[in-house]
């Protein structure tokens, strides 16, 4: 839900999910988003404080006693909290765009009327924030895809998608960390892995991140 | 050690969950009747949370390779041990090259559920990956080999139970011993959610008031239901969040969909319920083509039927450790 306030709701009994202000979704709150997860995650009763896309779930190590005692120090630490700086890594995936390596190119240059070319120069030019990580298991929402590239999602999802596959979603993009169906639209492909379960962490990149496309081939 | 001789899809090691994991995109996985998982286990002697196999599709053939014990809970799948019946939610000794089959559970039987555990002395012994032995099926790790099980395979007990005491003693399942129904359908109790507030008023009363059909569609990534379409009173555009198992989405089709343990943690349908977690072991038992209805409830009622299921389990263990105790070992 998107709202002018704050809002705080429950997700039955082992979660509650908090929604930042606003109408779009920006970096300043998301920042703002990563500091308030690192406040509640030392809190009793969270075992997971998890930033999504401008909101931040809290699972819960045991339900607490009082809904609205959590809600009102959650609302009250949304206040304090200043943007947490984005310092982290910066990783550069190449990627093959077109072809086999992305098969619903046509469909994006179908809805833009880009060529693929322009489309790919458009995909590379921004260094994309990692926003938050879920979907499965390493996979990173990112933000900052130019508008001009947006696709709406697919009418019938695909069933299996490959780990790697770059693609765009509504006004969104990213890459798939494992083989898995997805309603988006593959315009690439990376070799990059982004999740091992043996490592630590498993994952390649955590919020705070960022990703650059860097074009390795691309088929017309 | 166990050997798999016949076995249907998606039939997986499980444990009560891979928690912790969310901020890497992992869900939870986890038994989908984490109260049969747990019973199962307490009547070998485990801990309540070792892993077990979550047998969802039947028949189910397994060979035992050596003398030792199992248990067998969940549904009522007329479990034989070498022809002979075994009492259900109960735990059982079992000598080399003895074999325990599972057939499907009846409709006719004293509790409808669909889903049968094996526990095994220690729980099955595979290796743990992020604090869970559960099976993550997207990413292909956890439990065996990161995969549902396959004919030929073989699988360890962590304990080799070669000690266990055989006893007469049955749990009576939490199905019979704490029903739910709402004009002979299970009945599910839910909060609301976020958007619950957008859609329509007969939509609100509808929810709770009307059967849901349990689609073919339902699995353990989510329930699939039908009945009464749920209208949005308005658009509604989403930003991707984390969620839960129970969460019940609304996709555009008013069809809803009810998250169960193999859901992704995140999602960016509206929310129109959540399944407290205390029920969602009753939904996960339920067949397909079966009826349920949603009870709404409120925060401090699921607390206290969350209460309930552990003074049930905790009342369990006492039971069988008395048993266990009058039977002469430790």
């Amino acid at each position: 839900m998107m709202t002018e306030e704050p809002v705080f709701s429950l997700l039955g009994t082992s979660a509650g999910l908090f929604e930042a202000p606003g109408h779009l979704m920006t970096l300043p709150t998301q920042q703002r988003i990563w500091s308030l997860a690192k406040v509640a995650q030392a809190w009793p009763e969270v075992r997971e404080a998890v930033p999504g896309m401008n909101n931040l779930m809290l699972s819960f190590k045991t339900p607490p006693r009082r809904v609205d005692e959590l809600e009102q120090r959650l609302l009250q630490a949304w206040r304090e909290v200043s943007p947490l700086e984005l310092g982290g890594r910066l990783i550069e995936l190449p990627v093959t765009y077109g072809g086999d390596a992305g098969p619903h190119m046509a469909d994006v240059v179908a809805h833009t009327g880009l060529s693929v070319d322009e489309i790919v120069e458009l995909h590379i030019a921004p260094v994309y924030p990692v926003y938050a990580l879920g979907s499965h298991p390493g996979y990173c929402y990112l933000g900052g895809m130019d508008a001009r590239i947006a696709t709406p999602r697919r009418k019938v999802p695909v069933l299996s998608i490959p780990g790697g596959a770059v693609s765009i979603g509504g006004s969104q993009t990213g890459v798939s960390a494992s083989t898995g169906p997805s309603g988006w639209n593959t315009i690439g492909s990376s070799p990059m892995e982004f999740f091992h379960p043996d490592r630590d962490p498993p994952v390649l990149l955590q919020h705070g991140d960022s990703i650059r496309f860097r074009v390795e081939r691309i088929i017309r | 050690m166990i050997e798999i001789l016949t076995v249907g899809a998606l039939t997986t090691v499980q444990d009560l969950g891979r928690l912790g994991a969310l901020r890497w995109g992992v869900g939870t996985a986890g038994a989908m009747d984490p109260m049969a998982l747990a019973a199962g286990n307490l009547l070998l002697g485990n801990e309540r949370g070792s892993a077990a196999i979550e047998v969802q599709v039947y028949p189910f053939r397994v060979r035992f390779t050596h003398d030792g014990a199992f248990a067998v809970t969940g549904a009522d799948c007329a479990a034989t041990l070498d022809g002979l019946p075994v009492l259900p939610w109960s735990a059982h000794r079992v000598r080399a090259g003895q074999e325990l089959a599972f057939s499907v559970p009846q409709a006719g039987g004293r509790w409808r559920a669909s889903r049968a555990y094996l526990c095994l002395p220690g729980g099955v012994d595979v290796p743990e990956v992020l604090h869970s032995r559960s099976t993550q099926l997207r990413g292909a790790f956890g439990g065996f080999e990161g995969r549902p099980l396959r004919r030929g395979d073989v699988l360890r007990s962590a304990a080799s139970g070669a000690e266990f005491i055989a006893s007469d003693i049955g749990l009576l399942p939490p199905a019979l011993a704490m029903p739910l129904e709402r004009d002979g359908c299970t009945a599910i109790r839910a909060l609301p959610a976020a958007e619950y507030g957008r859609f329509t008023s007969a939509s609100c009363v509808g929810f709770w008031r009307n059967e849901w059909k349990v689609t073919p569609h339902s699995d353990r990534y989510g329930f699939r239901l039908a009945g009464e379409a749920l209208q949005r009173a308005a658009p509604m555009e989403m930003r991707s969040h984390g969620i839960v198992p129970g969460v019940v989405q609304v996709p555009p089709d008013g069809q809803p969909i009810v998250q169960m343990r193999d859901a992704q943690p995140s999602g960016g349908y509206p929310k129109f319920a959540t399944v407290i977690e205390a029920d969602l072991w009753r939904l996960g038992q339920a067949p397909i083509g079966s009826r349920v209805r949603f009870i709404e409830t409120t925060w401090d009622e699921a607390l206290a039927a969350q209460a309930e299921l552990e003074a049930w389990l905790v009342e369990a263990e006492r039971l069988v450790g008395l048993h266990r105790n009058s039977r002469g070992t430790a």
